[in-house]
């Protein structure tokens, strides 16, 4: 299936997928430090398991990142 | 517009941009401008702010200059060790550019003093490294209706977004603070310096955009980019209705700092 990942268009040799195996097939290593979009929503971190994306959806990753100052 | 004739030599170069002119000039000899943390991304931030004569800046830091820093900390001098921050800033921002006055807030920001501190200004830019200050800003922004821009860096990498009241804001999109040392920090990881002058003089473009109500700010969208390969990127969001501070049914209705529950990535 053709999927939009992060603006980029992807081809995937599979069907419908939980948001859980993209992740996989993406090798985002921590899932739990990732937050999701489908089609601009976003899905809670307890729901990447059930919720599925198909053709032509839109998905979007963002990472946690910190840095700048040092008030650590 | 009274400029007086230095300030028309020293601000041409804007006063002659259609978008800025006379008038957006004169906003930004008025503005307020709060720069959170004074290290990586309040550096280039601070001097590009002070450079343009935002009439006042604030600067908030709880830290000395360390030897570390000075490789992407670049308002602060080898001749700045062991000086506070705030004040190394101070000095560089009153060399560059006295029409600016300037605040110092030393000490950290927490959810006692964060609601009084920014209620002082137009614009935060949140210039911290660490997470739960980070929700800190967003949060009390959130509930004072004040605009700001988030900024992150480690490694090759950045982001950055910018919050005004009824958008998109940093909690719609990351939720809670992530477990300690889960994500590592860069002082863990490591940072190339002129990645924080990429991101902090996007930062500061945004406060300037701001400030002069011109062009088009990075709200509902998140702006990325890896310097390594050097491709930039960017993420259209949506508030999240369900965010804990701007959702339908918020939680977080009171400032408090976000536990970031421990935890050992080592596997
Ligand atoms: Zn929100």
């Amino acid at each position: 299936m053709r999927l939009i990942i992060n603006g980029k268009e992807q081809v995937i040799d599979s069907g419908n997928m939980t948001i859980q195996e993209i992740l996989k097939i993406c090798d985002v290593k921590s899932p739990d430090l990732v937050s999701v979009q489908l089609n601009r929503k976003f899905i809670k971190r307890e729901d990447y398991t059930t919720t599925v994306a198909g053709e032509n959806d839109e998905i979007d990753f963002l990472y946690f990142m910190g840095g700048g100052g040092l008030i650590e | 517009m009274n400029f007086t004739e230095n300030q028309i030599e020293r601000y041409s170069r804007h006063i002659i941009l259609q978008e800025v002119g006379p008038e957006g000039q004169k906003k930004i000899n008025n503005a307020k401008v709060l720069v959170a943390g004074v290290g990586g991304l309040g550096s280039p931030v601070a001097l590009y702010l002070a450079a343009a004569g935002v009439g006042t800046i604030g600067l908030a830091d709880n830290d000395v200059v360390d030897m570390t820093n000075l490789q992407r900390q670049v308002i602060h001098f080898t001749s700045d060790l062991d000086k506070h921050k705030v004040e190394s800033a101070a000095d560089k921002i009153s060399a560059l550019n006295p029409d600016v006055e300037i605040r110092m807030h030393k000490g950290f920001l927490n959810p006692e003093n964060i609601a009084g501190i920014i209620s002082g200004y137009d614009f935060i830019i949140d210039g911290t490294d660490n997470f739960p200050s980070k929700f800190l800003i967003n949060d009390a922004c959130v509930l004072n209706g004040k605009a700001f821009s988030h900024g992150g860096i480690l490694r090759f990498e950045g982001q950055t977004m910018t919050y005004t009241p009824g958008n998109t804001c940093y909690r719609c999109v990351f939720g809670y603070a992530p477990p300690k040392n889960a994500v590592p920090s860069c002082s863990q990881a490591g940072v190339l310096g002129s990645i924080a002058g990429m991101l902090g003089t996007i930062q500061a473009t945004e406060a300037i955009k701001y400030i002069i109500g011109k062009g088009r700010l990075l709200t509902n969208r998140m702006l990325t980019f890896n310097a390594f390969n050097m491709n930039f990127g960017e993420v259209n969001l949506s508030a999240n209705s369900d965010c804990p501070v701007c959702g339908s049914n918020p939680v977080i209705t009171k400032l408090e700092m976000d536990e970031q529950p421990v935890c050992d990535l080592k596997q």
